[in-house]
């Protein structure tokens, strides 16, 4: 009796193990498969950022950071926080890497300046929940796309987003952006409607013409802003970002979620 | 037999009058959100779902939990529950029409809803939850409308009706699931990110539905000579107290876990919404009233001598109905967006429009419940006389 139970609980034992070991190998499989269809098309490209904190301490760096993008992509100017469109954006470091932080930390630590944007990541969650494929994550370079046309505003994709990189268009964005002398908007970029959700997108429009996202630009711009971002494909080995980060130790946000972001930090 | 709906006493016109004042509140309000956008509600970066998307967590609760009268009588040939059946589908099929618009009204653009079946996605919870919807309310009407015409006629329901029946039980499970799963998958969110919320979903929502089938059943009974007997309604009450004390003891359990472990991310949710954070409470008052009612109706549910007493049983199942609704229909959506994942504390509060979206919805879905339990009512007191 004692030993069939016992014979038992063993057989259970290993059951339940063998299921335990069988889902991640069967994932595994999975995602296996999964590559291997990404190499019979495009090689698999992944757009990659390092912020150096240090550099982008000086408020002009971020400052332009965040004007270069905001003309580039015609974001709207909107004064109520609560419905704030942010493409990048400045938030203090303890709320950026809240686990990197502790009772003792220096003050000027916790309140430091950091760059935030999307972080495109390797799985990306948004992607995940989208109901109508409006966001997804492009092949050929890894940059997560947004289809305004296709969204249908119900923001599952910020919930899903554990960066708290995405924003809703509460209202008309097109009565915030500010035109020039000529009633133009400050660039040809498509404005958005009311309605739809959007974020960074690594500015596909430039990258596409071999130009730098606009925010490196910008901060390579500003005197001692040199190499405060540094922008780069991480499947070529000697890209400037596989250089820094094979060198230097960087972060991710959240690292521990799994969502493998493609926005490292130099801290 | 569909005729009944449209013609009936001042009493009833009446009451249809109210509903249609509601929804035309909504629809003023609505049309104003349609022009003017969400900015119109309490809502806002942080805090991006509200109470539309609250009010469809509770209603997809009430919707399944039609299968605690469905499975009894179908399943285990229990009788009494013979003409609470009827009224059970009813409410699903009035809750379950709802469920869309509450999420539709939510939308930015809702002229585009049709994306989610144009561009169909395996991996979103939100295309199975509309699948699992749609079936459930398809279910609910072919089998209500051909068990009723059939009792009507004197005759046994067809045959093929019983395997559409039979399933219909686990497809009401699997809506309230699937609706607990749209939360607990998100990582970002470790208020919602446990495996506990769809079982605690299905607890409340048991002892939702029925509280509200057991004062739908005495309404009726006080209105009109319609009674679907007093074994039915002790055994609903039964229902109601064993799923209320399972509730709660799914929501002990997640205290447990959250303030024993003490980890900030999950102690935070709870100190947001009992007490608040920086400075922010709105909900605490609420979340006190809700948990204080819910536990004072479990435990005066349990004792046979109360519950027996219909009256005080009336007042305990609005007491259970009221708790839940202040749980799923406004603390459990709202806490999940607190604090931010950057660490803000943004506090919610529905807009005098969004509320009126609400009630217009909710005019929706009465005035359809009160149609369908005419007819119910109509052709039952024609078989009486006959």
């Amino acid at each position: 009796m004692e030993r069939s139970r016992r014979r038992f609980f063993r057989d259970a034992g290993a059951a339940a193990l063998g299921l335990g070991y069988g889902l991640p190998v069967l994932g595994t499989g999975c995602s296996f498969s999964e590559e291997g269809t990404h190499t019979e098309g495009d090689p698999t490209n992944q757009w990659a950022m390092v912020v150096d904190i240090e550099k982008c301490k000086r408020d002009e760096v971020r400052a332009a950071c965040v004007e270069a993008c905001n003309r580039a992509h015609n974001i709207p100017d909107i004064p109520d926080p609560d419905e704030e469109i942010e493409w990048i954006w400045t938030e203090k470091y303890e709320h950026v890497f809240e686990d990197q932080v502790h009772d003792h930390t220096p003050h000027a630590v916790l309140e430091a300046p950091v760059l935030v944007l999307c972080n495109h990541c390797d799985k990306p969650p948004c992607v995940r929940v989208c109901p109508t494929q409006a966001t997804w994550k492009r092949e050929s370079d890894g940059v997560v796309m947004m289809d305004m046309h296709r969204c249908i505003g119900c923001r599952y994709c910020m919930a899903a987003c554990p960066y708290g990189s995405r924003s809703f268009n509460w209202r008309n964005p097109q009565e915030f952006i500010a035109k020039d002398v000529n009633g133009e908007y400050p660039s040809d970029y498509p404005t958005r409607s009311r309605g739809v959700v959007e974020k960074c997108n690594f500015c596909v429009e430039r990258i596409r013409e071999g130009l730098p996202p606009a925010c490196v630009e910008a901060a390579n711009g500003v005197s001692g802003g040199e190499g405060a971002l540094t922008f780069g494909d991480l499947a070529d080995p000697d890209s400037e970002v596989n250089r820094i980060l094979h060198d230097t130790h960087t972060i991710t946000r959240r690292h521990s979620l799994g969502t493998g972001p493609n926005v490292y930090y130099i801290i | 037999m569909l005729e009944a709906a449209f013609r009936g006493s001042k009493r009833y016109w009446i009451l249809l009058g109210v509903w249609s004042t509601l929804i035309l509140i909504g629809a003023i309000s609505f049309s104003r959100q349609l022009t003017e956008g969400l900015t119109i509600t309490g809502m806002s970066q942080d805090v991006s779902w509200g109470i539309y998307i609250a009010q469809f967590t509770f209603l997809v609760g009430v919707a399944a939990s039609a299968v605690m009268v469905v499975l009894p009588y179908y399943l285990h040939d229990y009788k009494a529950f013979g003409k609470l059946v009827i009224l059970g589908e009813g409410l699903a099929i009035s809750a379950v029409l709802m469920c869309p618009l509450f999420i539709l009204v939510d939308l930015g653009q809702p002229q585009r809803f049709t994306n989610v079946l144009l561009h169909p996605t395996m991996n979103s919870m939100m295309f199975w939850d509309s699948l699992a919807l749609m079936g459930y309310l398809v279910l609910n009407l072919v089998i209500g409308a051909t068990t009723f015409d059939a009792e009507r006629k004197g005759g046994p329901p067809p045959r093929w009706v019983k395997p559409l029946i039979l399933l219909s039980i686990p497809v009401a499970v699997s809506i309230h699931t699937v609706t607990a799963f749209l939360y607990s998958g998100l990582e970002a969110r470790p208020f919602w990110m446990t495996a506990i919320l769809a079982p605690r979903f299905l607890a409340s929502a048991f002892a939702s539905g029925p509280s509200l089938l057991i004062l739908i059943s005495l309404t009726l009974r006080g209105l009109k000579k319609f009674d679907v007997g007093r074994e039915a309604i002790q055994k609903l009450a039964l229902i109601v107290a064993y799923a209320m004390v399972i509730n709660i003891f799914f929501t002990g359990v997640e205290f447990f876990t959250a303030l024993y472990s003490d980890m900030p991310h999950h102690v935070h949710a709870f100190e947001y919404m009992f007490m608040g954070l920086e400075g922010q409470n709105v909900l605490a008052p609420w979340m006190w009233t809700g948990m204080s009612i819910a536990i004072i109706c479990a435990v005066l549910l349990i004792v046979p001598k109360f519950r027996a007493n219909e009256r005080f049983l009336a007042i305990l199942c609005v007491g259970v109905i009221a708790s839940i609704w202040i749980e799923k229909g406004m603390g459990i959506v709202v806490t999940g967006f607190v604090p931010s994942p950057l660490g803000k504390v943004v506090a919610y509060t529905p807009t005098a429009p969004e509320l009126a979206i609400t009630a217009g919805v909710y005019g929706i879905g009465l005035l359809v419940l009160t149609m369908l339990y005419k007819i119910v009512v109509t052709v039952r007191e024609r078989q009486q006389v006959m």
